[in-house]
């Protein structure tokens, strides 16, 4: 296989709250042979939040990052949902309308660069499975996480809007996503079904939306281990904090005690081709991982 | 599958009668189903052929009227334009029809949408406009104005988006993804003299934009292809244009952003956290913030990491910022 070789937008979250992440995905592309240039000038995605505020300013910062990308000739992977769909929907909007196109690279120039729509955006994840390919990541695997029940967490902004998503993610139906199964089973672990794998952790309304927020993160932990997972695993940074940080508030809101150990992706792969707990940061989380 | 012109499906279809039952329950039926047949079609069969006490709702059967809205395996659907094979390809064989919302059933798969009604109501959603009565000319608008409903009055108030909702399964007061549509529908119209009243009601704590969780759901679910949440971002855009933006931590939320970028090409996770709750708010997160950081999971002020070649992001930001907070 010829090597394989991207442009990382880490986001914010890996650079600040969740250092595992960056940690964990440099780790795996290590091991992997898949080489990744981090997009250093990057600037934050806004997350969801920025485009309510200014919609314009919103796309032409994405735009200027997916530039970084377009000047090394790389296809530009995310590691983080959020990351995705803003920089994916910045994408489509640009190439679908010229009209924008134009007026974006207008200010793009003032700082010398241009946005021409030549770089893919696509999640780590999905590099992964449709790049390197599921066969040949289990031929990899010197661990197989054979004793454990995994819960897969999606992550809204992976799989929904499907029409957008389908461009990068290889067609997933946000109703019965099955990447993250299919990784799952790939490092021979065994996947946990249960409702609410492909619906939302609340996060975005975390602040001023609390009480909603908490729920949401407690159903989808109280999910997973109503139907006996060990541990979640999630492509999601934002979901990783909500479900790996806040249980307590979830429980609360729930009146149930609910907590779980949460993978990120690539830990996940990480522990199955022989990383050590140190090279994938799992010392990081507030839900201990006490199963390694 | 094209060759494939009849299959066998199970059905497990939703039964209860708010008069008769205490609770709900399944029936299930085993039929050979067509490549042409919809679901309405296999409710039609099932009522006439087997059971005609089952309760359902159509009219138009063109995805027009909206009525036949249920829920096929938890996806929100149009039971007359939703082909059984598709359905088949992606849930599989065992096919489970319910009602849009189990709480609200009053028979079967027919709901109460009251609520759903009263939240429409609540955003005036029709033009409000002074006009002649005996105008000497139409009123019309420029297809350049009528681009900027973005195709928000294709909806058929069918409820699926609604019914979808999670952030309004748990917050009732929540006015929902078609409602908002509505609103942005007719604040968007250039005759419209009511949107400033439309916008001081989306802008509200607890029932408007902000409690949305944006998790998508209405924009995958809607047979219309509305995309309810692509309006209410204009919604959200729209309060901050019209300057009636409240300072409250949601909208500092969204406002911190564009401070912490400025700043430092990334986001500074802990400033927007106190920028958005404000000085006391923030206290209610200081034990999160003791376990995160005992982790390493909270980066100090002077360790804040900063974008390469910030000036540019800068220089962007002032030249290409497009509203004031
Ligand atoms: S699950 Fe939560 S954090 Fe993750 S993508 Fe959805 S809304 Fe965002
Ligand atoms: S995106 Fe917002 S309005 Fe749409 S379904 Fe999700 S929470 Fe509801
Ligand atoms: S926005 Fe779409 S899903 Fe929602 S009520 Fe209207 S037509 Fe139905
Ligand atoms: S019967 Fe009218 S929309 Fe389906």
């Amino acid at each position: 296989m010829e090597k394989l070789k991207y442009a990382l937008y880490t986001g914010c979250t890996a650079r600040e709250s969740t250092p595992e992440l960056l940690k964990s995905t440099l780790a795996i592309a290590d091991k992997l042979g898949i080489e990744l240039i981090l997009l250093d000038e990057a600037s934050c995605c806004g997350a969801s939040h920025l485009q309510d505020y200014d919609d314009f300013l919103s796309l032409v910062l994405n735009a200027r990052n997916i530039c970084y990308a377009e000047k090394l000739g790389l296809t530009m992977v995310t590691i983080c949902n959020t990351c995705q769909l803003n920089t994916a929907m910045t994408k489509h909007r640009l190439d679908t309308n010229p009209e924008l196109k134009a007026k974006v690279n207008v200010k793009l120039a003032e700082v010398g660069l241009e946005y021409k729509g030549s770089s893919e955006v696509t999640h780590f994840l999905y590099a992964l499975i449709q790049d390197f390919g599921l066969k040949n990541l289990a031929a990899k695997v010197e661990v197989p996480l054979s004793q454990f029940n995994i819960a897969p967490f999606y992550g809204c902004h992976n799989i929904r809007p499907s029409e957008l998503q389908n461009l990068s993610n290889g067609g997933e139906n946000p109703y019965t996503p099955t990447s993250l199964d299919d990784l799952i089973i790939a490092c021979g672990g065994v996947n946990v079904h249960y409702e609410e794998k492909n619906k939302c952790c609340g996060f975005h309304a975390e602040l001023q939306s609390p009480r909603t927020a908490a729920i949401l993160t407690g159903n989808a932990i109280a999910g997973a281990m109503d139907a006996n997972a060990d541990w979640m695993v999630t492509p999601c940074p934002l979901c990783h904090l909500k479900l790996d940080v806040q249980n307590h508030g979830a429980s609360k809101a729930l009146g149930r005690d609910v907590k779980l150990p949460v993978l990120h992706m690539p830990q996940m792969v990480g522990l199955a081709l022989g990383c050590t707990p140190a090279e994938l940061g799992l010392n990081h989380h507030v839900t201990k991982v006490d199963f390694v | 599958m094209e060759s494939i012109k009849s299959q066998q499906v199970t059905f497990k279809v939703f039964r209860f009668n708010e008069e008769t039952d205490y609770l709900p329950y399944y029936n299930t039926y085993v039929l050979d189903v067509t490549h042409e047949e919809v679901v309405l079609d296999i409710l039609n069969r099932i009522k006439w052929d087997h059971d005609g006490s089952l309760s359902y709702r159509r009219s138009c059967r063109h995805g027009i009227c909206g009525v036949c809205s249920i829920k096929v395996n938890g996806k929100g659907i149009l039971a007359c334009k939703s082909r059984l094979f598709d359905l088949v390809e992606v849930f599989g064989n065992e096919i489970i029809i319910e009602p849009l919302s189990t709480k609200r059933v009053v028979k079967d798969l027919i709901i109460d949408k009251k609520d759903f009604w009263d939240k429409h109501a609540s955003v005036k959603p029709y033009l409000v406009s002074e006009i002649e009565e005996h105008p000497a000319s139409e009123h019309l608008v420029s297809p350049h104005d009528a681009e900027k409903l973005l195709e928000a009055d294709y909806c058929i108030q069918c409820g699926a988006c609604h019914y979808s909702c999670p952030a309004l399964a748990i917050n009732e007061e929540f006015i929902g993804p078609a409602a908002f549509a509505a609103a942005y529908r007719f604040s968007a119209d250039v005759r419209d003299e009511a949107s400033l009243q439309r916008l001081h009601t989306v802008n509200e704590e607890a029932q408007g934009v902000w409690d949305c969780v944006k998790c998508m759901e209405c924009a995958e679910v809607c047979p219309k292809d509305v995309n309810p949440i692509e309006k209410i971002t204009k919604l959200h855009n729209m309060v901050f244009e019209a300057g009636i933006a409240k300072n409250n931590v949601a909208t500092r939320h969204a406002v911190g952003f564009a401070h912490s970028i400025q700043k430092h090409g990334l986001l500074d996770e802990g400033e927007l956290v106190r920028y958005s709750e404000g000085n006391i708010g923030v206290m209610k997160h200081i034990p999160e913030a003791i376990a995160m950081f005992a982790k390493g999971k909270i980066v100090m002020p002077w360790n804040m990491p900063k974008s390469k070649n910030l000036d540019e992001v800068k220089k962007l930001i002032k030249s290409s910022s497009t509203v004031k907070f």
